[in-house]
């Protein structure tokens, strides 16, 4: 192939990578750049004065990010425990036990993805003011939760049933009891798929944002609600940092979830 | 270790309470208050109420989620299609790495990141008239609907390409390499061969990501608060302001009810192939 002929070729491909790459990053950068601009006026194209100060100011002690941050961090702590608690189990049952109307019971949790949720808030919401849920942290970890349930239970169906049933046979057969090989092999064995939804609910829960406006705000402050109030108070800044904090833990998720989602599991879940 | 019926029943009925409680009966209760006044009684005047006031929003809002699912599924076939047929490694491996960044990344945020972006003195419009491609006093913001469409095209085509692109990858190559050798372009190979075989994949995509889209608050009411935008934003405004959960509810089984039609299209093509095979 002449070298005339190979640029011809890689140009418009080139470009469009380009073009591409640009549709991807150009928002995010953008972010980036808010995060440090002082000062930013029409019609200049880029701020007029950088600096940190707004980050200074974000992450002051005594700062209401701060707060915000460690609340959801808690919310979502529970969040993940609450779902593990109730999907260990329930995962269990769906791909080991003998459950009348199975294919039906794990069609029911996949229902909350099924139906748009904000009607669905709205009544949580109105359910939970007559039981002094709202403004709570039980409360917003209750719908976090209703929410997170349909990732931590199919994921964690699929982790089970990804084990070998070999391997408990052989652990029963020795004289294990039923505890002891629920606790050493098949735990052991979908570990990485019950890490796998707890990171899932983990993420949602930090990131949720439509449940905790109805239930939560404006007692709980939770990161995503301070970045909505920040936005719709005209404070760029302090809404382009909180959004850059949220940012973080997803762009770490996207690198290792293929490590912890691996194909085996994923080829179970639904089955 | 099968744990015994009782036993199975027992693990699973905790998670199934939470569920009936947080779920079922939530979802039954807002659709009793939207055939319901004040009083309790059965109406349907909160129906006239939400068609009458949120017309244009009743129509544009499956008009703005259909119009991003169409350009999501163009581009997830695109970018599924080079990663599998791509014969130059290295744009595979940038493309690869690329897409997927959104991926994870929550709507307020990717809804921020527009807000700058889009604007008028946003980064898209600074870039086009650095490049010399716009003229500056033509340059106009882009937070209006076709900014909703934007930020669900970025925020949900990663999610519907790699499921698309993991489905071609696992395709029996062969008949791929058929259709190749008999001298069929890519672009054919991709449409003839390779689109049809994915097909399901891709429609259970599309339809989990225009159910979430249709749940989203925070990208409505960041970048379109004025009306034509999304009834999520009418039912947010209708409880703030006025207290008026029925409308509100109202609202939401309309929105139930699109959602349902789009299952129900789904399901009876994958019947009848099913029956046709």
């Amino acid at each position: 192939m002449s070298a005339r002929k190979s640029v011809l070729l890689w140009l418009p491909r080139a470009a469009a990578l380009l073009l591409f790459a640009w549709f991807i990053f150009g928002p995010l950068s953008n972010l980036l750049i808010w995060s440090v601009a002082e000062r930013w006026f029409f019609p200049n194209r880029l701020p007029s004065q950088w600096g940190f100060r707004w980050w200074e100011y974000v992450f002051r002690p005594q700062g209401q990010a701060m707060q915000s941050l460690w609340l959801s961090i808690w919310i979502a702590v529970l969040t993940t425990v609450v779902c593990l608690v109730l999907s260990i189990p329930a995962g269990l049952a769906l791909a080991r036990g003998r459950l009348p109307w199975r294919t039906l019971l794990l069609l029911l949790f996949l229902l909350p993805q099924a139906f748009p949720n904000l009607p669905i808030y709205i009544s949580i919401a109105q359910i939970f003011y007559t039981l002094n849920l709202n403004g709570t942290v039980l409360g917003v970890v209750l719908v976090h939760a209703s929410h997170g349930l349909v990732y931590s239970v199919w994921i964690t169906t699929a982790a089970f049933a990804a084990v070998d049933p070999e391997l408990e046979n052989a652990a029963r057969n020795i004289g294990a009891t039923p505890t002891r090989t629920f606790l050493n092999i098949s735990l052991p064995l979908a570990a990485p798929g019950i890490m796998a939804s707890a990171i899932f609910v983990f993420l949602e829960s930090l990131d949720e944002f439509t449940g905790s406006y109805f239930v939560g705000a404006p007692e709980v402050r939770t990161l995503p609600l301070l970045l909505y109030t920040a936005a719709a108070g005209g404070s760029i800044q302090v809404a382009s940092i909180s959004a850059l904090i949220l940012l973080v833990p997803s762009i770490a998720f996207m690198f290792v979830v293929e490590r912890f989602l691996k194909a085996d599991v994923l080829a179970k879940v639904g089955r | 270790m099968s744990p015994s019926r009782l036993l199975s029943i027992l693990l699973i009925l905790p998670a199934l309470v939470v569920l009936l409680a947080l779920f079922v009966y939530p979802l039954g209760f807002s659709v009793v208050s939207a055939f319901t006044d004040r009083s309790g009684a059965a109406t349907l005047e909160n129906f006239h109420t939400a068609f009458t006031t949120y017309r244009s929003d009743l129509i544009f809002t499956p008009a703005i989620v259909g119009l991003s699912s169409l350009l999501i599924a163009v581009l997830a076939i695109a970018i599924g299609g080079y990663l599998t047929l791509g014969e130059n490694r290295a744009a595979v491996r940038i493309l690869g790495a690329v897409y997927r960044w959104p991926l994870f990344i929550p709507f307020i945020v990717a809804a921020q990141c527009m807000r700058t972006f889009l604007g008028r003195n946003g980064m898209m419009n600074n870039s086009l008239m650095a490049l010399g491609v716009l003229d500056p006093a033509q340059a106009q913001s882009f937070l209006d609907w076709r900014g909703i469409v934007i930020t669900f095209v970025w925020k949900q085509a990663p999610f519907v390409t790699l499921m698309v692109a993991g489905a071609m990858a696992s395709l029996d190559r062969s008949t791929i390499d058929a259709a190749r050798n008999l001298g069929a372009s890519r672009l054919r190979t991709l449409l003839e061969i390779v689109v049809p075989q994915v097909r399901d994949t891709l429609y259970v995509g599309l339809i989990l990501s225009f159910v979430v889209m249709m749940s989203v608050l925070s990208v409505p009411a960041m970048i379109a608060s004025d009306s034509p935008t999304m009834i999520t934003r009418d039912m947010a405004w209708r409880i703030e302001q006025l207290g008026d959960y029925h409308t509100a509810n109202a609202l939401g089984f309309v929105s139930y009810l699109m959602t349902g039609l789009v299952a129900w299209f789904y399901l009876r093509a994958t019947m009848r192939e099913r029956a046709g095979r």
